[in-house]
Parts: C-alpha cells; structure tokens; sequence
C-alpha cells in the first residue's frame, strides 16, 4: 500500500513523458490533479487504517543489497503519517495551483510527480539509504524545479547554490549513516534495527562526531541558523509552487530526520548535546523573526520567517533530550508540539507562499513597499493574505497556536531561558506581519510602476482560490479541534521519548 | 627484456596462443582453456589486422562485428570461469581469480559499449580497422595487468596495454591528435622505464618475480629496497590510471584524440590498473613491509583534489570531462587504500570501476553523438532538441557526481564506507568535499544543456552523429541505474577470495 503511494505520482509522470508533446499542456496539468488526488485519496485509506498504538504501520521490508546492509524497508507512524498527508495535500495545492502554467506543462508536470513520489517516499522510509535516495533525489528535483521554472537568470545561480549547498548537508548525513552502519553488528543501515541495537550506547566521542555529522546535514535541509542562508534566494527565484513544495515538505525532512534518525539511534548523544540543539532553535527563531523584519521582499520575508518556525521546532525537539526538571509527559509534549508544527508551518506557509504567487502573476513585483491598497479591488485576496498572516503568527484558532503551545508548555519546565527568547520572537514575526499586512492592503491602491497604468489588480481566481483556501481550513480545523491529527502523533511521541531517555 | 629469465617466456607466452599447444609441462598449470577471453581479443586483433589489409573501406565493418564478436565470447567463457575454481596458469604467472574475472567481465562490456558509440566517428574511416584491432590489444592488456601475477607479466602487460592506447590517441593525424599521442608516448615510456626499474630492484632483492615468491622472500629485505621498487612500479600503474602526479598526459590526450579513443584510454586501462595495484599491494608484498596504504592514500587525496580543481576551470567538455576522470581514479583509490584493512574494499572496488565505466563511457557517447558541440556552451537548447539525450547526459553527469539510485553512489557509498572501516576517515571526508565540488563543474555543464539556446546561434552545434553513438548513450544511462538498483546481486560479483 505504501509503495504504492509513493510510487504511483513516479509511475504515472513515466507514463505521461512518452505521451506524445502535441498533446495540449492543459491536458497534463489536469492529469497531475487527478494523479495527486488519486495519492491523497490512498493516504486517506491509510490514515483511517492506521492504528496509532500499534507502532510502525503498513510496513514492508524487502531486500535490495542484502551485502550491504540496505534494504527496502517503508513504514509509517505517528511522526510519519502526518507528514505524508501534508505532503499529498499540498502537492493537490500546487497541482490545482498550476492549471494555468504554460512553460514546457508536460516537464513540469512530470517534475512534481517525481518529487511527490520522492518526498513521500523519505517519510515512509525506515531504511537510512532509502531515506538518502529519496533526501538526496529532492534536491536534485527541486534544482530543476527553480532553475527551469524560477524568475530569471538569478534563479540559476539561486538554484545552484541552493544544490550546492544542501548537497554538502547530505553528504555529511551519508557520513554521519556510515558512521551508524559500521558501529552496529551486523552492519545494517535499517533503521527499526539500529533502534533496537542502539549501537552508539556508550561511545562518547565517536557518538558525538555521528551526531555531529547528521545534526548538520539536517540543519542545513531545516535549515537553522548559521546554516540557512541558501534559503531566501532560493525561495525568492523559485515559483510559487517550487517556493510551497521547497518550505512545506524539503524543509519538514530536516527536521523529521531530527525525530526519525537522530533522537532514536543516537539516544545518549542527543541528551549529551540536546542543549546546543536547544540554543540552535532559540536562536533561529529569534535571529528568523529579526531578520524578517528588514526583508522589503515579500517572499524572502516568509522565508525568513519559516526560520524562526524551524526553529522552534528545534526547540522542541532539544528539550525532549534533557531529562534533569523535566517528566516524560512534558517531553513528550514538545515532541508532539514540534510535530504538529511541521504539519501546521507547511499548511499555512504553503498557502502565503501561493498567494504570494498570484501577488507576482499579477504585478511581477514581490516588493512590499510598491504595493498599497490591494484590500480595496482584491478583498478575497487580502482575506486570505492575512488569514495565512495571523495563522503564521500563531493566533488561537489555527494550527500554528496548538503546535507552538505544546512546544512552548514542553520546554518551558526545564529551559526557561531558551523558551522565553523563543516566545518573544512571536512578538517579533506579530509585528512584521502586521506590518507587511498594513502596508500592502490597505490605503489608497498603488502598484509597481511595470504594471500598466489602468490594468488595476484583478481578485483572485476560481482556480487559485481552490488551491489556498483547503490549506487555511485545515489549519483551521487543526486548530480548532486537533484531536483527530494528536490522537495520532501522541503515541508516536511518547514511544519516541522512551527512546531517548534510554 | 622478457626472454632472460624462465618466467618471463611464459609470461609473454600467456598473450600469445601459438605458442602453447606444443608446451609439454603440466596440463593444468599451462591451461590455455583458461585464458578464452584474453585470446580471443588477440586473435581477433590478428585475424581483423590481416582481414581489414584486405577488405574494401565500406566493408570494414566486418572487423567490428569481429571483434565484437570476440568480446561476447570472452563475456561468455568469462561467465563459464566465474562458476570454476580458481587457478593459476603458465607457471603461476597469471592468476584467474575472482579478480581477473571481474576485469574481464567489466573490460569486456565496456569494450562493446565503446565500438558502439566509435561506429559513427570512425565508420568508413581510412583507419577503422586499425580502430578496432588496437582498442582489442589494449583491453587485453588491460585484462593481463589484472591478471598478471609476477612482477615481469605486469610489465608485458603494461606495455600491451600502453602501446596500441599511443596509436589509438594519434589515430586522427591532426596537430592536436599528434601532440598529445607524443605526449602520451614519451609520458608512458618515461614511466615505463622507471617500473622496469623498480621490476628490477625488487626481483634483484627477492631473486623471484612471482607475487607469492616476492611476499615470501621481501620480508627479510633491506626496506629501503622495497620501498624503491613499490613507488616505482606504482609509477607505471599511476600513469595507467592517469592518477597524480603521472596525470598529464590525460587532458591532452583526451582532447586530442577523437572521442571514441578518449573514451577508451580514459576508462579501460583505469580497470587494469587499479586491479594491478590491489594484487601487487595485497598479495606480492609482506603485511608489514611498506607502508602503500599511505602511499595510496596521499595520491588517492591528491587526484581527487587536483582534478577537481583544474576541472573547474575548463571549457571544452572533453577537457573537463578528462578532468574528472582524475578526481574519480581520486575515489577509486581510496578502496586500494584501505585493501588490507577492510573486508568492504574489494568488493566496493570492483563494484566502482564497473559503474564507473558505464557513467563515464555514457557521458562520452553523448559527446560523441553531438561531434560539433566543443565547449560546454555549444550545449545550449540541448533539452529542447534531444530531450532524450539531454536525460542522459543528466544521468551519467548526475552520476558521475554520485546522485542515487545510480551505480556510483552505491560504489561511493561502498568505498566511503570501506574507507572509513579501514580507518581512513580523513580521506573519506576529503573525498565528500570533493564531491561537493565535483557537482559544481558538473552542472556548469548540465545547466546550459537545460536553457533555451540563444536565439543568435546557428544550430550546427548540435547536429548529432548517428543513432550508434546515441544507442551507445542509451545503453550506458540505463545501465548506470540499472547497476545501481539492481547492486544487490551486482555487488557480490566483485567480493570472491582472491589466490594466495
């Protein structure tokens, strides 16, 4: 079943690239709709099946280099399952989203496909070389993605930067898995085996420098501070949709590796350095949240902004690691809280980088400044803008209020320093909302000067309304009645504090 | 130099089938059966020679189907030796092991991938015989460098396989063909002198030259000896693998030749040599004699630094590409490195120089299939054109760098592990930083081949040579994913004890 999802958007972008090109683009674009809602319809299956006390679910396990120690081993859980949904939800987002692309339709189509199928196929994987293929094989789809379809020539070099960049993060988690395949007897990269072994247990400084290796390669995907400054320019020169996919899911597999590999295999090493995971996330929500502030760029300011989001998940995820002043149901409530934030950061900033989209389809302009009134003659538009704005803020109501929350009562017992800088940053991203907010909607209506005099701002459309508005109602939903999404991540989070506090 | 000693005779015996039938030894050890693959590329090489002198310029072709001929059918016996015993043959000279086999297998293939894409560069040339019948020598040689199992054998070997690589790279009988076949040439002799040198001292110390006899005898041996003759004949291996500080001839000689011929000397004698290497380290020296590994390691470091860094410069496609060949010998390295201090390395070699050799030759055959295209911007509005061969191109580029699922990350995910097994954990970080940097000169290339072409440009720079050379493309992309998906059962190939 899982192979399934994971397979099928590949399977299907195969079948649509021997189709002939004559065919109309609009044709592909619709295919992708179908294809996706098809992956989101299985995922539905899935959640429903899923039982949330019965540990790794709809597993299958079989062998591809037995000699190697790597074999095909998928499953999900409560930390995973979340994640593939939000993953198929906004990929049918940006499918819906792009019905009117008209650059190269089938290439594209056939680019995202891949990438679903890439991206799911990292949250199900319980193997660490299937989780390196498909980490691995999402930055060179989402190198093509901004190169090919970005904003000019300076999406080229943002492209290869951001390749660049996070393939040295890669490259030290391949480091970092070596390191955990040659210390466990027999060799085996299986992660549900090296959970079991705990091979690291005990070994101080070779633990240390496989923590070292993997922490890195995950915070450079997540990214946190220092390792973030690829982001913005790749968020700035892609397409809103490469912008959604690259902040909602690329960025959700840092910080999911956190859960899924670093905490559980390497227990005794993360409560060691928990704190300088702790001070990490602080200080990316603060340093996120202050350098949003000065960004005149809308885009690289929700960019900025997913930083300080990061971080707190970061936050979180240290906390459960330190076991002095705290229970394990406070632990367990960072975890859960981190978790939901991965989900809620990739509904609410999936739905501000889209809007920012239809901001550049018609203006062509992601300035702040040059934009004034929009409310007036886009009242859906500002409607939504600024739903998407205060859910980032993390307004009760919304999902991003559950998931900070629970962060926040989580690492509160034991690191009360670390979580009062966290929580004044929401002042912070507040204010630069509001501000981006007043500037841009109200007032009397003003556009950059390359928009020709007299074309005014067209509301949003159908079609684009369609791909926003479900990703702001789950948020909603979320964040008004959370238990259907906590039901299943608790279990998940509790097992996954027994393991660190081993 | 080889009729002096009794080995010797039987040694170059081993690549000549004339003369064994009347040998009166012991049938087993002076098995010619057990040499199928080797002879049938000389025999080839003899009958297409004496055939081509004869045949017509447009019916040369029969010369390939032989000599492709040849090839199955050493795949073949090849495949039949896998399933037999090892032995040695000719007097304990040259081994068929588990490592001669995978040569042969991996040598075998990549000869037939590269009279592929040669087919539309030299069909109905003036010299296409001559084409095929020094590729033939020189993948023999190839197969005996990793075969050869006493010191003198090696050395036949070495210039087997040197010899017809000279006449392949001046084959084009153009300046920049010329220069770099004499460079080539004066390179390989110099260095060909300096390995009989260290043949000498280390026969001279041992008074054997079979590698069991060498691992007995240089244990009491005066070390500063050993040493002398190990770099020595290390030389000769470096500069068949085009490895620092013997990699100068490769650029050149790359760009210079025509593409086919890159595309040979820039991937076949790197399988003889490395396999060379393992042997003599792991089986001709004492365990604790010299220190190779070390030796191994500083020009694994240095090649894969030093390629990387002059790839970034280049230009001309055939030059980078040159280029990376060094920093990938760089990679390969690293398994030899750690051959007697992890169990991983042979198989991890192996496994590498068989995805090596398909990236690589697929990435030269779309060099080949789009002769006009010189520099990396030539590649412009490639995708647009041949969207098809555009994807290869990204799959071997993005290969070459080690991107899953295709056959090098698996090897490179095997080498770094080996390596970081064996203890070397500072080559292995080396080598990932290294990658790092590989991927930029790669997609220097492979961008431009993505972007609309400038709407100024003639399109006579991708006009595409013929559907050999695009089948050679095809086949070796499709191969490279395949080797890297299916390493499960490709992976234990390469991990059979070698002979004592």
């Amino acid at each position: 079943m899982l192979s399934l999802i994971v397979f099928w958007p590949a399977a299907a972008a195969l079948a649509l690239a021997v189709l002939p090109s004559r065919l109309p683009g609009k044709w592909f674009l619709r295919a992708w709709v179908a294809i996706s809602a098809v992956d989101l319809a299985l995922v539905i299956a899935v959640w429903v099946a899923y039982n949330p006390h019965g540990g790794f679910g709809f597993t299958e396990n079989l062998r591809w280099i037995p000699s190697a120690g790597v074999g095909y081993h998928v499953g999900v859980d409560g930390l995973s399952l979340p994640l593939v949904a939000l993953t198929s939800v906004l990929f049918l987002a940006c499918a819906v989203y792009s019905l009117r692309e008209t650059r190269r339709p089938r290439t594209y189509v056939c680019l995202f496909l891949g990438l679903e199928t890439v991206c799911i196929g990292l949250f199900v994987a319980l193997d660490l070389i299937v989780f390196f293929v498909f980490f691995d094989l999402s930055i060179v789809g989402m190198y093509f993605v901004i190169a090919g379809w970005g904003h000019g020539p300076a999406a080229r070099a943002a492209a290869l930067k951001f390749f660049l960049y996070t393939f040295v993060g890669s490259l030290a988690l391949l480091l970092g898995f070596i390191g955990l395949y040659l210390a466990a007897t027999p060799h085996t990269f299986d992660i549900v085996a090296l959970i079991r072994a705990n091979p690291l247990a005990g070994r101080g400084a070779y633990a240390g420098a496989v923590l070292a290796a993997i922490g890195v390669g995950l915070a450079i995907k997540t990214p946190t501070v220092p390792f973030h400054t690829w982001l913005p320019p790749a968020h700035t020169d892609a397409p809103a949709t490469g912008s959604a996919i690259l902040a909602g899911v690329l960025l959700k597999m840092g910080t999911y590796g956190f859960v899924r590999i670093a905490m559980p295999l390497l227990p005794d090493a993360w409560r060691r350095y928990a704190l300088v995971f702790i001070i990490v996330g602080a200080l990316s929500a603060v340093y996120g949240a202050l350098v949003a502030l000065a960004q005149p760029n809308l885009k690289r300011m929700i960019a900025y902004t997913s930083v300080n989001h990061m971080g707190y998940v970061i936050l979180g995820v240290g906390a459960a690691g330190v076991l002095a002043g705290t229970d394990a149901q406070a632990r367990s409530l960072a975890v859960t809280g981190a978790v939901t934030q991965m989900v809620s950061h990739g509904l609410i900033t999936g739905a501000l980088f889209l809007l920012s989209g239809t901001l550049w389809d018609r203006t062509g302009s992601y300035q702040i400044d040059a934009h004034s009134g929009l409310a007036g003659s886009a009242p859906a538009f500002a409607g939504l803008t600024a739903l998407a704005a205060f859910a980032s803020i993390g307004i009760p109501g919304f999902s991003g209020f559950v998931a900070e929350f629970q962060i926040f009562a989580g690492s509160l017992a034991s690191q009360v320093a670390a979580t009062t800088v966290a929580v004044l940053s929401i002042v912070i991203t507040a204010g630069l909302f509001l501000r981006a907010l007043q500037r841009m909607l109200v007032g009397p209506l003003r556009l950059p000067e390359t928009v020709p005099a007299g074309t005014g701002f067209a509301d949003l459309t159908v079609r684009e309304a369609v791909a926003v508005v479900p990703l702001l109602a789950v948020s909603a939903v979320i964040g008004v009645a959370p238990r259907w999404l906590l039901d299943v991540i608790e279990p998940a989070a509790r097992h996954l504090v027994g393991l660190v506090a081993r | 130099m080889s009729s002096n000693r009794p080995p010797a005779t039987s040694s170059a015996s081993s690549l000549d089938e004339h003369q064994t039938d009347s040998d009166p030894r012991d049938p087993v050890k002076e098995n010619p059966a057990a040499l199928i693959p080797e002879i049938a590329l000389v025999a080839a090489a003899v009958i297409g020679l004496l055939a081509g002198s004869w045949l017509p310029r447009r019916r040369q072709w029969v010369v390939r189907v032989l000599a492709a001929g040849a090839c199955v059918a050493g795949l073949a016996a090849t495949a039949a030796a896998m399933l037999d015993t090892p032995q040695r043959v000719f007097d304990g000279s040259y081994a068929v092991d588990p490592a001669t086999n995978a040569a042969r297998v991996i040598i075998l293939a990549a000869t037939l991938l590269v009279l592929c894409l040669s087919v539309d560069a030299v069909g109905g040339h003036r010299h296409e015989t001559e084409f095929y019948v020094l590729v033939l020598l020189a993948s023999a040689g190839a197969i005996a460098l990793v075969g050869a199992d006493d010191l003198l054998t090696l050395f036949a070997a070495y210039l087997l396989a040197s010899v017809p690589s000279y006449g392949l790279v001046g084959l084009l009988r153009n300046p920049l063909g010329t220069e770099a076949a004499l460079k080539y040439y004066l390179l390989g002799a110099l260095l060909g002198i300096v390995m009989l040198t260290g043949t000498t001292v280390l026969v001279g110390v041992a008074g054997t030259s079979s590698y069991p006899g060498l691992r007995d005898a240089l244990t009491g041996a005066p070390p500063a000896a050993v040493a002398f003759g190990v770099v020595a004949v290390t030389a000769g291996i470096l500069f068949k693998i085009g490895g620092v500080p013997a990699q100068f001839w490769v650029p050149d000689a790359v760009d210079g030749a025509s593409t086919p011929a890159a595309a040979f000397v820039s991937t076949i004698p790197k399988i003889g040599g490395l396999g060379a290497a393992w042997r003599l380290y792991t089986h001709a020296l004492p365990a604790h004699s010299v220190d190779w590994a070390l030796l191994a390691a500083i020009v694994a470091a240095a090649s894969m630094t030093l390629g990387n860094l002059a790839a970034f410069g280049q230009t001309k496609v055939k030059r980078l590409l040159a280029y990376s060949t060094v920093s990938q010998v760089g990679y390969l390295l690293m398994a030899v490195t750690v051959a007697g201090r992890s169990g991983l390395a042979q198989r991890a070699l192996w496994y590498y120089l068989a995805a090596y050799a398909v990236t690589n030759l697929g990435a030269f055959a779309v060099v080949a299939e789009l002769p006009s295209a010189v520099t990396i911007e030539d590649y412009r509005g490639m995708a647009r054109r041949h969207p098809a061969l555009a994807a290869a191109l990204a799959v071997c580029l993005l290969g070459l760098v080690g991107t899953p699922p295709t056959a090098i990350f698996v090897g490179k995910l095997e080498i770094f592990t080996a390596t970081i097994n064996g203890g070397y954990t500072w080559l292995a970080v080396l080598a990932v930083a290294n990658t790092v940097a590989s991927l930029y000169y790669y997609l220097r290339w492979l961008a431009p081949a993505f972007l609309a072409a400038p709407a100024d440009r003639e399109d006579a720079a991708l006009v595409t040579a013929g559907t050999w050379s695009a089948a050679a493309a095809y086949t070796a992309a499709a191969a490279s994913v395949a080797l890297g998906i299916g390493a499960g059962i490709a992976l234990p190939l390469g991990a059979g004890r070698l002979l004592p």
